[in-house]
């Protein structure tokens, strides 16, 4: 079952290990397919050295200190910690339970000072299922229901951590089709209410504008939107335009969310810096403000040069990411690339890429060894390295699991744990 | 299980006149023209367990002629498959295309009549568009025949439809012919979140029982009826007076007699034991429980019932009764001695990919150390799947005289990286990757986005 050889010597002199500068629980990965995601491209063959929280070392046989973790890779692909997309983890425990659901904010029209953060729970039973799959960062999601600005969220690390926060908090916005409910049943209302909250952010405290935001709110808008990370819920090509427009115009850095027609205006896209978070697996007209979507949207994305990160698996099944990814490759997309969609491409984006979404020396230990092809439905990850430490693999479904794999318990399976 | 709703037919006979002798809304599907066709070369998983390798497949007549080796008419195309797989059609026992259809808007919202805890006299072939896109996306993924279901938002749903996976303008263009109708129930959430909502029954899972039982009450008696009269009228009683027929009635007295065929969306274990002992008190046959995400914790009682498992690979969470949803559910549901685990979707987007679904499900199933091979797995997604919609005596395997509903793959079907390749329904090639002529396109996406130039 776990063909990965593990060698721990149970009596790890620590002297020794401190005396080397070595951390007790370091760790040695032998052998690997290093996927650093970093120019050096993929090393065959190659160790990599972890030893307090950090990869310390990256190269080819490796001297092993005594006394710490061995593992054999025998030449399957090791990665970085995966991505989870924007979405709910430690947020949310069950979507349809109102009061373990704290991703929204939606009694209310157009709030940027709602902060997800605030209700960030690293002990949800979300953080290790997804973790165990090798997703070690994600982004907490402000999600509205029509609320067009729907407040702000960070990323976070999927460490267990309480304040696992990293980078600056990003601004989420909906427009389109689905987004008109609360600016009078017209898309162009949005941009309209859009432009007035932006307007009033920008006023001398005193003078009450039009009143589309709260004091708090213009207070919280003014320090997002000043120069700040905007995600733009769009999807249909000439409203993917507008926010590229409107992202020009107030100097933000906008990222866009969806993007089923990204591909109409790839050229644009391409010219602004503008990155695309998309479903590889929307193919489907599945409203009129995405008639265009396809398939090879991610490769054609890529191939104009824009920056292609893949979203929308939702928070219980962040694990499907790398199924997404997987089918974006099945369609055109370089493989490397699809790999760098769940890895460097967030973490740039966002600007965590100092801590997460490439394997590089000095940099924060978050690794995942797979059974084989990384982006392939019959890989699962073996081993998972979080901030230096080699995570236990286990989680609420792995426990319902085994306590379901005993086949006639002589006591009921309550007792089986 | 019967193959025609004879049920249906007795009752068409009797209460309309000899005229009206065939069940209503009749199929008109015809078999699209095709050649014979031998597929040489290839892997060949049968769906009856068997794995040929270097193999060869002879459709000929709309039929499979024989699998393995033999002889081949004059006339016959032949697909060298270069080392490509050839599965059976795949067949999806829980979808909502046509009735659910892209795009999502409200006024193509038909799948749901939640106007009423118990709907069994609503159709959902009365509900499909058959210009829904999704139909060429699930055919480009190798899908050849679908079960199309009304939602679960009422305790009783309504008639579902088994259709083949073929462009009509109409839904009776579509339909299986001589497939059984099916009948969806839901258990837990849904219904009692409806309804309580309205301030009336069912507000509670106890609710939820209470109404299946007036319900299953009402149906006895409306057969026993139908069976007095009709025994009259054996007798030679030209005085027997028919009962008035009740649409809901005779959908559920169809379910009594196993000529429509009950799927019961349900997620909790218990509440799948509760429904086990339900039809063991009324005398029906639950023939699939669909979406089971706890069907793990009971798959011996699952197993001994002779009831399948419509399962996801891995969607949980949703809600309070998905929460303990795993990723071994299937390979577990799959191991007792005669076991029906399916993989099936509820989704347009899952449609298109129960052969990746299937794959999870495989992985997940040999991580937790349980033996499952790739031409055992491809039944979950064909012959266990055909027969559970009553239609596995036609297709759902490979084997001499069933329908020619095929799928060439570009390589195995367990990997994120297959693609179909070529899809026959029986016998006609109806997609190919290579042949833009060959990709059906919806009426509603003809002309979209056009260019100038």
């Amino acid at each position: 079952m776990h063909p990965v050889k593990f060698a721990f010597a149970a009596l790890a002199a620590t002297a020794t290990l401190v005396a080397q500068g070595v951390a007790a629980d370091a760790i040695m990965i032998r052998n690997a397919t290093v996927h650093t995601m970093t120019e050096d491209g993929v090393l065959e063959n190659t160790d990599v050295f972890v030893s307090g929280n950090v990869i310390r070392e990256i190269g080819q046989d490796l001297p092993v200190p005594a006394d710490i973790r061995v593992f054999d890779a025998e030449g399957r692909p090791l990665t970085p910690g995966l991505w989870a997309g924007v979405g709910a983890i430690g947020t949310v425990e069950v979507s349809a339970v109102e009061e373990s659901s704290d991703a929204a904010e939606q009694s209310l029209d157009m709030r940027p000072e709602f902060d997800v953060s605030t209700a960030y729970n690293p002990n949800s039973s979300l953080v290790p299922i997804a973790r165990v799959e090798g997703h070690t960062f994600t982004l907490l999601g402000a999600s509205g229901g029509g609320t067009i600005i729907n407040g702000s969220g960070r990323v976070v690390a999927l460490d267990g951590g309480y304040t696992s926060f990293y980078g600056d908090p990003v601004l989420f916005i909906d427009l389109g089709g689905y987004a008109s409910s609360k600016s009078g049943g017209s898309r162009a209302g949005q941009w309209m209410l859009l432009k007035q909250a932006f307007d009033e952010a920008e006023l001398k405290s005193g003078d009450d504008g039009d009143g589309v935001l709260t004091r708090a709110g213009r207070a919280a808008l003014k320090r997002l939107g000043d120069g700040g990370k905007v995600v733009f819920g769009v999807n249909r090509a000439s409203d993917i335009l507008q926010a590229l427009a409107f992202a020009k115009r107030r100097n933000l850095d906008a990222i866009i969310s969806g993007g089923a027609e990204a591909w109409l205006v790839a050229d644009r896209l391409a010219s602004a810096g503008v990155p695309v978070m998309l479903d590889p697996l929307q193919n489907l007209p599945s409203s009129f403000d995405s008639l265009g979507s396809r398939l090879d949207n991610a490769a054609l994305l890529h191939a104009a040069g824009v920056t292609v990160i893949v979203d929308e698996a939702g928070s219980h099944n962040a694990r499907k990411l790398r199924q997404m990814a997987g089918n974006a490759a099945a369609n055109g997309l370089d493989h490397e690339a699809a790999l760098a969609a769940l890895t460097i491409n967030p973490a740039k984006a966002f600007g965590v890429d100092s801590q997460f979404g490439t394997i590089e020396e000095g940099k924060r230990a978050d690794l995942v060894l797979w059974t084989g092809d990384p982006l392939e439905v019959t890989s699962v990850a073996e081993r998972v390295i979080v901030n230096g430490k080699l995570d236990s693999m286990k989680s609420r479904q792995t426990e319902l699991r085994d306590r379901y794999l005993v086949e006639d318990p002589a006591m009921p399976r309550a007792y089986v744990k | 299980m019967k193959p025609i709703n004879t049920l249906m037919t007795a009752l068409g006979l009797l209460a309309l006149g000899a005229h009206a002798a065939e069940a209503p809304f009749p199929s008109t599907y015809e078999p699209l023209p095709s050649q014979p066709t031998l597929i040489t070369n290839a892997t060949i998983l049968t769906g009856t367990g068997e794995r040929l390798e270097n193999a060869s497949i002879l459709l000929d007549g709309g039929e499979i002629a024989w699998v393995g080796s033999g002889d081949a008419p004059a006339n016959a195309v032949t697909i060298d498959a270069n080392g490509g797989w050839v599965t059976p059609g795949i067949i999806d026992v829980h979808s909502h295309l046509g009735v659910y259809p892209s795009p999502g808007v409200s006024s193509h919202a038909d799948g749901n009549e939640m106007t009423n805890p118990a709907t069994p006299n609503v159709w959902a072939e009365h509900s499909i568009w058959p210009q829904d896109p999704g139909f060429s996306r699930a055919l480009a993924a190798g899908v050849t025949s679908l079960q199309i279901l009304p939602g679960s938002g009422n305790l009783i749903g309504g008639r579902g439809v088994t259709v083949k996976n073929v462009y009509s303008t109409s839904y009776q263009g579509m339909k299986f012919p001589g497939a059984p109708h099916g009948m969806k129930m839901a258990c837990g959430e849904n219904p009692k979140r409806v309804y309580g909502q309205k301030g009336r029954q069912p507000m509670t899972r106890m609710g939820n029982v209470a109404s299946y039982r007036e319900e299953w009450i009402a149906a006895q008696a409306y057969l026993e009826s139908w069976t007095e009269y009709e025994q009259k009228v054996a007798d030679g009683d030209e005085e027997a007076k028919a009962p008035k027929r009740d649409l809901k009635l005779e959908t559920l007295a169809g379910a009594l007699k196993g000529d429509i065929l009950v799927n019961m969306h349900c997620y909790r274990a218990d509440e799948m034991l509760t429904i086990l002992d339900l039809a063991d008190e009324f005398g029906y046959k639950v023939t699939t429980f669909h979406h089971g995400v706890e069907a793990y914790k009971i798959a011996d009682e699952l197993a001994e019932a002779g009831v399948c498992g419509a399962l996801w690979a891995d969607w949980w969470g949703f809600k309070m009764e998905a929460y303990d949803g795993i990723q071994e559910n299937i390979a577990l549901v799959d191991r007792p001695e005669g076991s029906c685990a399916i993989v099936h979707s509820d989704s347009s987007e899952g449609i298109q990919r129960l052969n990746q679904e299937a794959a999870k499900a495989m992985t997940h199933g040999r991580r937790a150390g349980l033996e499952i091979t790739e031409e055992h797995a491809i039944s979950w997604l064909t012959s266990n799947a055909a027969n559970s919609l009553g239609i596995g005596d036609r297709t759902g395997t490979l084997e001499p005289g069933k329908m020619a509903d095929v799928v060439l793959w570009n390589g195995t079907p367990f990997s994120v990286y297959a693609k179909a390749e070529k899809v026959f329904i029986d016998g006609a090639l109806l997609y190919d990757r290579e042949n833009p002529a060959l990709q059906p396109v919806s009426d509603f996406e003809l002309g979209q986005l056009q260019e100038v130039n």
